[in-house]
């Protein structure tokens, strides 16, 4: 009897599923749950009154990033910096109470581990290939990277998992998006996802999970795979998926909560039989040619509105569809940018290098590769590289990439999500343009009235240096 | 969760397209640790705009939302949903919902009514004056002036809307196939089935 050839997602959803009722929902098996200080408490709360324990604490890790300030944390004595902010502070307490009361592991602001959720979980080990991995947040689909299955969740799914370790949802349609070819000099992983979402658009993948198949995401570091499928959520897709390869075993290989002796085994075995079969099919398929992607930046506050960087601002008239047209009015009169602008002549205030997206270690050297010897526009008022955890901060630290950082004019912090959301006091104020190597260009994302275009590290690190959006290849060696 | 199968009121108009969590109800009013009180804080910045649907006094109140394609894209926050819910919003019709958002409305008793943009556009313009009736029952949307569109629902969805019943407590029940599958998978796939107990 031959097996029907499937996909790698459906391969990671039979090895999870616990029952399928007649309607098709059926109930998951989570491995993994990461939960951070902004969408617990609720959830916790209603376990509390609901005299619910948590059924796998050991298989859930807490650590708190969303709402922590980037300026140091202790003082020069050694002694913890209060939280300034009484609703930070409190949300704060609240996950440092509740992981406890409930048996749950928990990394704290001021340990060496802490960090973003999605650096943290790779780089300790604990997300794995082939995994179910939750968060009470969208980029989870970040994991996607090492070929697990993650995706982000209300905090109704919060609780829900926290009470069962398990949740009801119905199999997603498959999307492969392939891009094969050669990268260019100056391309990266953010710009190619920045194209993809570009092409597919923010609702293209909805109902989906993508896998990001072809030879452009084989030869990727999985740092460059994390940054790629944590967008997936941009295109619409709840997941995105990478095949797990030699690369990604490397990577996982003697992390702190990685599987060891027997354990690792077997893991590399199943692992390594998670790929996609020959012949089986998606349900859309999208071809990309890596030729045809440039530096991509954003300029509107959707992430599909992309534009490789030597292009101009797109004029409403531009777009087919009526609504988008409409969209886009809107978005270039928040944006106050004028069509036909060309990009290189859009002057930037504020310089973000930083969030789940692109603040791992790699990122940090693609900066400072960049920064180094030179020194940040003057119109650039503020511009800040915030690393995804501490980890990454003493890897950059060892490697004296905070150095050229801070000798090019712009401040090196303590890890957390910052300036992506601005929930902590990381804002780009009302009016002003932010170079960002985030996730969303979304209005207010960064603060009230603040305007968003989004790159890859290296571009951000070029604004920093010339005040404008610029192509960083003129300024490659 | 509380059983809903009917609502029907004014709608707010406001069919804007793609429109993300933030924009539903920005960060800043994520630092609570409770699900009341943040209608003040949905649509924050639209209610800014001059002319906008959310301080028309016409729509206060209104228990429908009318939206464009995509609706509730970009953030998992959940108290995107919240924050509909203390406005008195119970139900929205769009063209199309984003997953996580579709999931968060129905875990807190919003229907979420997917209709084709050709409806959208009639109920925007009926929605100015007159009042919309949504039944879950009959999967029906329909206006005072006969028109009629029926939508797709989940049927376990629809059956937990109708019955508002516990999720967490339906899948407790089910504690016994759990239990049984963590016993496959410690043999199975015993490097996810734990943690290693050295790690920090």
């Amino acid at each position: 009897m031959t097996k029907q050839p499937r996909t790698l997602y459906q391969k990671i959803w039979d090895a999870h599923v616990i029952d399928t009722r007649d309607d098709g929902t059926s109930l998951i098996y989570i491995d993994r749950h990461l939960v951070h200080e902004v969408t617990s408490p609720q959830a916790f709360e209603s376990l509390r009154v609901a005299g619910r324990p948590v059924r796998r604490p050991d298989l859930t890790l807490a650590v708190p990033d969303h709402n922590l300030p980037t300026t140091a944390r202790k003082d020069a004595a050694g002694h913890i910096l209060p939280i300034t902010d009484p609703e930070s502070a409190q949300q704060l307490a609240a996950l440092q109470k509740n992981a406890p009361e409930f048996g749950i592991r928990y990394i704290d602001s001021t340990d060496a581990e802490q960090g973003i959720v999605h650096v943290v979980g790779p780089e300790q080990g604990f997300s794995l290939p082939g995994a179910t991995i939750v968060c009470g947040d969208s980029h989870t689909a970040c994991h996607g990277g090492l070929g697990a299955l993650a995706f982000g969740i209300g905090t109704s799914e919060v609780e829900h998992v926290l009470a069962t370790q398990t949740l009801l949802l119905k199999r997603s349609k498959t999307m492969e998006v392939r891009v094969e070819g050669q990268l260019g000099a100056g391309v990266t992983s953010k710009d190619v996802v920045l194209h993809v979402i570009g092409v597919i658009g923010t609702a293209g993948g909805t109902g989906h999970v993508i896998e990001f198949c072809g030879n452009v995401f084989e030869e990727m570091t999985v740092e460059g795979r994390l940054t790629v499928c944590n967008m997936a959520i941009e295109g619409g897709a709840r997941a995105g998926l990478i095949a797990p390869d030699e690369t990604t075993f490397a990577y996982v290989k003697g992390r702190p909560y990685a599987p060891k002796g027997e354990d690792w085994d077997k893991a590399l075995a199943w692992w390594r039989s998670l790929a996609t079969d020959e012949g089986a099919t998606f349900d859309k398929s999208v071809q990309i040619r890596a030729e045809d992607i440039q530096p991509t930046v954003t300029w509107g506050t959707s992430p599909e509105d992309t534009s490789a960087i030597g292009g101009s601002v797109p004029a409403p008239e531009d777009f087919a569809d009526a609504s988008k047209r409409e969209a886009v009015k809107v978005s270039l009169d928040y944006m106050g940018l004028t069509p036909g602008t060309k990009l290189t002549d859009v002057e930037v205030q504020n310089v973000f290098i930083g969030s789940c997206t692109n603040s791992r270690i790699e990122d940090i050297r693609a900066a400072a590769e960049v920064l180094k010897g030179r020194h940040k526009a003057d119109n650039v008022k503020w511009a800040i590289v915030v690393p995804g955890s501490g980890l990454v901060k003493a890897q950059a630290e060892a490697e004296g990439l905070d150095k050229i950082i801070i000798d090019a004019g712009l401040e090196w912090r303590e890890p957390g999500c910052s300036a992506c959301l601005a929930m902590n006091p990381d804002k780009v104020p009302a009016g002003e343009r932010c170079a960002s190597t985030s996730n969303r260009n979304f209005t207010g994302r960064q603060g009230p009235g603040s305007r968003t275009h989004l790159m890859s590290p290296a571009m951000a690190a070029a604004a920093a240096v010339t005040g404008k959006l610029t192509d960083v290849r003129e300024l490659m060696g | 969760m509380d059983a809903i199968s009917h609502v029907a009121g004014r709608a707010i108009p406001f069919g804007r397209k793609n429109v993300d969590t933030d924009v539903v109800i920005p960060a800043h009013w994520l630092k609570t640790i409770t699900r009341e009180g943040l209608g003040k804080g949905a649509f924050e910045a639209v209610k800014k705009e001059p002319g906008n649907v959310f301080t028309d006094p016409e729509y206060a109140g209104a228990p429908i939302l009318i939206a464009g394609d995509n609706f509730g894209c970009g953030s998992s926050r959940e108290h995107a949903a919240w924050a509909l819910l203390d406005m008195g919003v119970s139900c929205v019709i769009a063209p199309s919902f984003s997953d996580i958002f579709s999931g968060n409305a129905f875990k807190n008793g919003i229907l979420t009514v997917a209709l084709p943009q050709e409806a959208i556009d009639r109920l925007m313009e009926v929605a100015r004056e007159h009042p919309i009736d949504v039944d879950l029952e009959t999967q029906s949307v329909t206006t005072p002036f006969q028109d009629r569109w029926t939508f797709e629902i989940d049927a376990f969805r629809k059956h937990c809307l109708l019955e508002g019943l516990d999720e967490i407590g339906l899948t407790m029940a089910q504690g016994d196939a759990i239990s049984v599958y963590e016993a496959k998978a410690k043999a199975d796939l015993p490097f996810l089935a734990k943690t290693p107990a050295t790690a920090a």
